[in-house]
């Protein structure tokens, strides 16, 4: 059996299955809910930081301009949710191409020069002389389009699709060229690998994603401000969920992501005294033990991971 | 070369700086089909330069690179590795984390186009990789990772190979090995452009010899010619040894 049918049937179906399921057995459907939305966020930064190495410090500036293209397709257009859901990836993408010019920086460079593009995106966004269009900083609240349980099933769509593009990342000649130019990119060239065009495409492929999950947020929630969608933590969580599962594979984002965001929760609700402590320490034991991630435990066993 | 061979390659009055310095002063040679070619100089004479502005990784300020008769000078490496072009870097540069195969791999699906590919596996086995290939290229000791740079090379079927020192850091045994490797490549019709310090093994396996000085070829021909000549013995050893 090919290695990405193996990967689509052992780590892809059961993924899906259970949070296809879960609705109907857990009544807290807005934690389900973030769950499927980080699980899409974490792939995403895998998609640009585990194939290509740019750290993507204002990487929610793509979910907020995606959250604000639905919004604003569903306020002033009347869209149906599913149109404005695919504009919000478009705008994504768009905001993306934009700031294509920084992927000629590098390391911290790039992280912060991407987390000030998204500060300027959320000062854009809720300025108060945009208020026809944006509502500015008074948020946004959307009518006529209110249904949390299309909204999920949309965000599952999207997450199968995310993960099947880091399946097809895996277990192509396209995810090894990626790779070659995150190693090294002037042997990836000497390889025939367009380097320029390489980047550029994974770029607007986790911009798409985060603009789509911005999109479907903004449908779940219907009601929010500039704040919260361009919220800081967005980009935090799903790269520290990413790089605690360990990137550039498959299954170690979604164990990042079941693991962490499960541990923040159960902290929250039984001893929330304790949660930054807590917290604090899982990540630091992480950055020191184990900086490849969780499942470096296995790989440095010789053991091949997904 | 006869007179009815066209160069693969021919380099007129190459010139590139950075700031102010000349690395590249008017730089002219062209290298056959199938000839081995050695390029010497002292260390800052501008071999390295050269073949990275012939590989593409830098713009000409000045001057005219031509590939079979076409100009490249200032074409983005990727698009040359495609045209034929390929090289090894002095300090070898795989992709550490990815496997021995992968690293090969990359450059089977990417940097060749048309014709048969060249099999990965007859490869690793002819460059004696075949016992480490899925391995990571981190683990390969230097001599390995050179050999993998070159099978790197190898993959994309260049008709023009440029070596910036391969045999730097090879034991004797390795050197005959490489040479013996070198010149069936040769023999086979790829024009190969070596930059070498080790005399011996540019005198075993070139042709003819360009010796630079400060950009500029000082003499063409024979090594063992070349060795004769005061001008090149000045700039090796030193004024007082040329007389």
């Amino acid at each position: 059996m090919p290695n990405a049918v193996k990967h689509v049937l052992f780590i892809l179906v059961p993924l899906i299955a259970v949070f296809a399921v879960l609705p109907g057995l857990y009544q807290n459907h807005l934690l389900l809910f973030n769950f499927v939305t980080f699980l899409i966020l974490a792939q995403g930064v895998n998609i640009i930081y585990g194939f290509t190495g740019y750290l993507p410090f204002g990487y929610v500036g793509f979910f907020g301009a995606g959250a604000y293209g639905f919004a604003v397709l569903v306020m002033h257009y009347q869209s149906p949710a599913l149109v404005a859901v695919l504009a919000a990836g478009l705008v994504g993408v768009l905001l993306g191409l934009l700031l294509t010019p920084l992927l000629r920086l590098s390391g911290a460079y790039f992280a912060i020069a991407n987390l000030a593009a998204s500060l300027a995106v959320l000062h854009l966004v809720a300025n108060p002389a945009l208020e026809g269009i944006t509502k500015g900083p008074y948020g946004v609240s959307l009518t006529g389009t209110f249904n949390p349980s299309h909204a999920y099933y949309a965000a599952l769509v999207v997450l199968t699709l995310t993960v099947s593009g880091v399946v097809f990342l895996k277990n192509s000649s396209f995810g090894l060229a990626l790779q070659a130019v995150r190693e090294d990119a002037v042997s990836a060239s000497m390889a025939g690998v367009n380097v320029v065009r390489m980047r550029i495409a994974a770029w607007l492929a986790s911009a798409l994603v985060a603009g789509l999950a911005g999109g479907i947020y903004a449908w779940y929630v219907s009601v929010f401000y500039p704040d919260n969608v361009f919220s800081g933590e967005f980009s935090i969580f799903a790269i520290v969920f990413a790089l605690f599962g360990g990137v550039a594979t498959i299954s170690g984002p979604i164990i990042g992501v079941l693991i962490l965001y499960g541990v923040y929760n159960l902290i929250g609700f039984t001893t929330p005294q304790y949660f930054q402590l807590i917290y604090g320490l899982l990540i630091m034991g992480l950055v020191l033990f184990l900086p490849a991630g969780l499942v470096s435990l296995a790989t440095r066993r010789g053991w091949h991971v997904p | 070369m006869s007179p009815d061979t066209k160069p693969i390659l021919n380099v007129h009055k190459l010139v590139k700086r950075f700031g102010g310095f000349v690395a590249l002063d008017g730089l002219s040679f062209h290298a056959a089909p199938g000839e081995v070619l050695g390029l010497v100089g002292p260390n800052g004479s501008g071999k390295t330069t050269a073949i990275n502005v012939i590989s593409g990784l830098y713009a000409p300020d000045g001057g005219e690179v031509a590939f079979e008769g076409e100009s490249i000078g200032g074409i983005a490496s990727h698009r040359l590795v495609r045209r034929g072009i390929n090289r090894t870097f002095q300090v070898p540069k795989p992709f550490m984390s990815l496997t021995v195969r992968e690293n090969v791999r990359v450059a089977l699906a990417y940097g060749h186009i048309g014709g048969t590919p060249p099999s990965l596996d007859a490869l690793l086995d002819e460059y004696r990789l075949a016992a480490v290939a899925d391995r990571p290229a981190a683990d390969l000791n230097s001599a390995q990772q050179k050999m993998l740079d070159l099978v790197r090379a190898l993959a994309t079927r260049p008709r023009l190979l440029l070596l910036d020192e391969l045999a730097a850091g090879l034991n004797p045994a390795e050197l005959d090995w490489i040479a013996e490797r070198i010149k069936q490549l040769a023999a086979g019709g790829m024009s190969i452009i070596v930059v070498e310090h080790l005399m011996g093994f540019i005198e075993h396996i070139t042709d003819r010899v360009i010796v630079l000085n400060a950009g500029r070829e000082i003499f063409e021909g024979k090594l063992a010619a070349a060795v004769k000549e005061p001008q090149v013995i000045e700039v090796f050893l030193g004024g007082e040894h040329a007389a």
